[in-house]
């Protein structure tokens, strides 16, 4: 198993280094340079700002030298700084907005499976009963739902309308005079469209993929032989089947964990949320080179990783494949 | 006899400037002028910003939420009134010699840094080489390269001369002052007054958390004395919906409106009596600019006909919903620079197809588009994405072009690709742009046959010997009177060459919160007199 791990962490590397050159290309090959976006119709700048700011991006050089200078540095941890007009290093800008966007999702995922486990093994069981077809309609009217347009919806009716809920951001103003249980509630008012918008989409996936492992699990034999043993509906649906439907869903955690970086866009700027998202796009809309390549890099990592801890987790779990790997270490 | 002519433009632009404050306050509900109540400090304003600051270092920023706070943190020597008069901020008064040469500032005495270190002539000089230091990456170093020295004989003069004359000199001074005894011999890029600044304005910074607010409080040792306003905060949400539920709900005092907003969705009464409303005209206009360097657009008459062919009206109605009005050139119709007396192209089609005809153009096969020596007169219009006011346009003007034979197609570009791969290297048939300006008239950058090389700002390639000469000129003359002369000319020959179409100027359309008092429009908009807006005790709503 150790073995198995470090063979697979050598691999991440050159596949990491594959997926750096090919986004440093990538968003080279897009048009346009931050500085002409910063000097650009503005008549006060003039052409020589535009060589020097160039210069001092490094930009007038090739872009083989270019890539070879971020790598170095990146092998040193050093995600350069911003192009930005702020010039701050990227890893600050990340790690301000890193907290509030795990935190989202954090409670986003729990809130997913809070609510898709046990709705895709209800209508499991009572698969074609009427509790069936209610939540395969709501699930999927929500999840064909466009959330921007729900979540106005939702803002302007109990935000604006009803007022028992704020409209946008994270804290209400005055939010550092309100009492320790005060500011736990002004945060949770303020998260709960979010989160719920934010998590509305996945539960439609999650619920009908949870619905179908556990159909799929019902029809095995070996539910077969547990009701013929007269083991009782519930010790066979809860303890026998529930166990390996469940199964797939650390492959899926596994592969959400970059997704916890990872903020959306279209949301965080209707809530006025400062999460990841809304960085990556500003960041692309400005050609903030070392910007985007910093969070690039910090989510292919994620992904590989999420990857490689869904498949040790997918052993520990499942002694099938824990045996089928010590077999194969073993001939 | 000369001299009368002038003082009747003035006389006009003076009237059309009360014209416009007239209609600033038609949609303002006052409190009344019986209401005399005296200025009481506190209270939070709380304005919404679609984007987060970049810098709060005057000299590197060039966004507008940067500026708005920055703004409010820095003073320069100079400022503009309300009525768009220059007058002094930091400079107590100043002196320009008879040659108009060398302009002298006296400064205000006892003037301090946020910080508490005094403010003094040294400042000013340290900011005149950090402007134009080479390292410093800033966008407005191009004024002050036109001065060839600067003195600083006592802690309170300060002396800056030129070689040529140079009239945008003195407002050129109106840019921020940075505090010397911080950035001395610092890397101004890396300095951490980017995120803490310090300036000598009316409020000092307190804190900013990256995309979700800046907040400012009030300076108790303003040299204008303390605003009333306690505390400024900026939200960054960056959607205009958002910022409209947040309006609804009363957690903003300020917001700037859209047409649609202003018009239908603010009209209720519980709006009402949240908010006060007003309306004015903004700087800046929105062009149909041609590429001069095509052989279509050469002819003038091709490009006189296209802008008779424009309903401007129309767009005004359609797109901005009536508020606004018509372009007729590069400045701003309530201004002392504005002539009037200029060849306007009200929407006439059959004058369009006229011209067209004596331009040679005729519809030889019947398929409804106009040629000539065998090609169409089709072409294709660029603006960037993002500016639905801009494609609104584009779409119109397309409609009413087909009508007197002229086929367009309209592209829509993201801004960063627009810029590098249409208007650079002058890729482009004819682009839908805005210009945004200020009281400064001078128009060199735009219009000047110097400024047509790729990244520069005459890029429809507009070559005009007279212009060239009307626009130098127009920077060595210091009196209103004498400059307005070539700015007149400027602009008629602008109007009968018609480089551009003019289309429209739109209007400011910000919604207040009606607890604030001292509110007033102005040519200079509503934000002028802000240090003087307060709000009645009573009325305060973040007593903390």
């Amino acid at each position: 198993m150790l073995s198995y791990i470090i063979k697979r962490l050598l691999l991440l590397v050159p596949l990491l280094l594959g997926i750096t050159l090919i986004s440093f290309v990538v968003i080279h090959l897009a048009p346009g340079e931050p500085t002409d976006l910063q000097t650009q119709l503005n008549p006060q700048a003039s052409s020589e700002l535009q060589q020097r700011l160039r210069s001092q991006y490094g930009l007038d050089q090739p872009l083989y030298i270019q890539y070879g200078q971020w790598l170095s540095r990146l092998v040193r941890l050093d995600f350069g700084e911003s192009f930005a007009t702020d010039r701050r290093p990227v890893l600050d800008k990340v790690l301000e907005r890193l907290p509030v966007t795990i935190l989202l999702n954090v409670l986003s995922i729990i809130l997913i499976l809070a609510v898709s486990v046990p709705l895709g093994i209800l209508s499991a069981i009572q698969r074609n009963s009427v509790f069936d077809r209610t939540t395969t309609i709501l699930v999927f009217t929500g999840f064909a739902m466009p959330s921007f347009w729900l979540a106005l919806l939702l803002m302007d009716w109990f935000g604006v309308r009803l007022g028992f809920l704020p409209v946008s951001g994270l804290k209400s103003l005055g939010y550092e005079y309100l009492s320790w249980g005060g500011q736990l509630l002004d945060r949770i008012s303020h998260l709960i469209l979010p989160v719920f918008i934010s998590a509305i989409g996945g539960l439609a996936g999650f619920s009908r993929y949870m619905r179908s492992n556990m159909l799929e699990v019902i029809r095995q034999d070996y539910i077969l032989t547990a009701r013929a043993k007269g083991l009782s509906e519930r010790t066979v649906i809860y303890k026998h089947a529930l166990r390996n439907a469940l199964l797939p869903v650390i492959t899926i955690l596994g592969l959400s964990v970059p997704g916890l970086i990872g903020g959306s866009v279209i949301f965080e700027t209707i809530f006025a949320i400062p999460g990841m998202g809304k960085l990556f796009y500003d960041g692309v809309m400005m050609r903030d080179y070392p910007l985007i390549m910093g969070i690039l890099v910090m989510g292919a990592v994620l992904t590989l990783l999420g990857n490689l801890l869904a498949d040790i987790c997918y052993a520990l779990a499942d002694p099938r494949i824990r045996h089928s790997h010590q077999g194969r270490g073993s001939s | 006899m000369k001299k009368t002519f002038f003082y009747n433009l003035l006389f006009v632009a003076t009237v059309l400037l009360l014209l416009s404050a007239c209609n600033n306050t038609d949609e303002v509900n006052h409190p009344g002028v019986a209401e005399a109540l005296t200025p009481e400090f506190g209270d939070t304003f709380i304005e919404a910003s679609i984007g987060d600051a970049s810098t709060l270092l005057p000299v590197l920023a060039s966004d507008s939420a940067s500026s708005s706070i920055n703004g409010l943190i820095y003073s320069g020597l100079v400022r503009y009134d309300k009525n768009l008069q220059i007058e002094g901020e930091l400079a107590e008064s100043w002196d320009i010699s008879d040659d108009n040469l060398t302009i002298t500032f006296h400064l205000r005495k006892g003037v301090i840094w946020h910080d508490g270190v005094p403010f003094t002539a040294a400042d000013v000089e340290f900011n005149y080489q950090l402007y134009i230091d080479p390292q410093t990456p800033t966008a407005y170093a191009e004024s002050f390269k036109q001065v060839i020295g600067v003195e600083t004989p006592d802690p309170y003069t300060f002396i800056v001369h030129y070689d040529k004359p140079y009239a945008p000199a003195l407002i050129s001074w109106a840019m921020s002052i940075h505090p010397k005894h911080l950035l001395d011999g610092e890397d101004i890029t890396k300095s951490r007054l980017a995120r803490q600044p310090v300036g000598t304005g009316p409020y000092r910074f307190v804190e900013w958390l990256g995309g979700e607010k800046i907040v400012l409080e009030s300076n108790p040792d303003y040299f204008e004395g303390q605003p009333y306003i306690k505390r400024v905060v900026y939200r960054i949400i960056p959607d205009i919906s958002t910022q409209f539920l947040e309006l609804q709900t009363g957690s903003l005092d300020y917001m700037g409106l859209s047409p649609l907003q202003f018009s239908r969705q603010t009209d209720t009464p519980a709006f009402r009596r949240l908010y006060n409303k007003y309306r004015y005209l903004n700087f800046g206009y929105t062009y149909l600019g041609y590429n001069l360097k095509r052989p279509m657009f050469q002819d003038k008459r091709v490009r006189q006909a296209l802008s008779y062919a424009i309903n401007k009206q129309e767009l005004i109605d359609g797109v901005l919903l009536g508020y606004g009005t018509v372009a007729t050139g590069p400045y701003k119709p309530d201004t002392w620079v504005y002539n009037a007396d200029v060849p306007k192209y009200s929407y006439n089609p059959d004058k369009a197809r006229q011209l067209l005809a004596e331009a040679g153009w005729q519809d030889t096969d019947g398929n409804g588009i106009l040629d000539k020596n065998g090609q169409e007169l089709s072409f294709t219009i660029v603006t960037n994405q993002g500016n639905d006011l801009r494609s609104k346009t584009g779409e119109i003007i397309q409609r009413r072009f087909k009508e007197v034979g002229v086929a367009v197609k309209l592209r829509i570009i993201e801004w960063a690709t627009f810029l590098k791969e249409f208007i650079n290297p002058g890729n482009f048939d004819a682009t839908i742009l805005g210009w945004t300006g200020g009281p400064e008239p001078d128009q060199y950058n735009i219009w000047h046959s110097s400024k047509t090389d790729p990244r520069e700002l005459n890029f429809i390639g507009f070559k005009n010997a007279e212009v060239d000469s009307l626009l130098e000129g127009g920077r060595r003359v210091f009196d209103l009177q004498q400059r307005k002369v070539y700015y007149d000319r400027f602009q008629q020959i602008l109007a009968e060459e018609q480089p551009y179409t003019f289309l429209y100027v739109g209007e400011a359309l910000p919604a207040v919160s009606k607890r604030f008092r001292g509110v007033e429009a102005a040519p200079a908009g509503i934000r002028y007199n802000f240090n003087q807006w307060f709000v009645p005790q009573v009325e305060q709503k973040y007593v903390r």
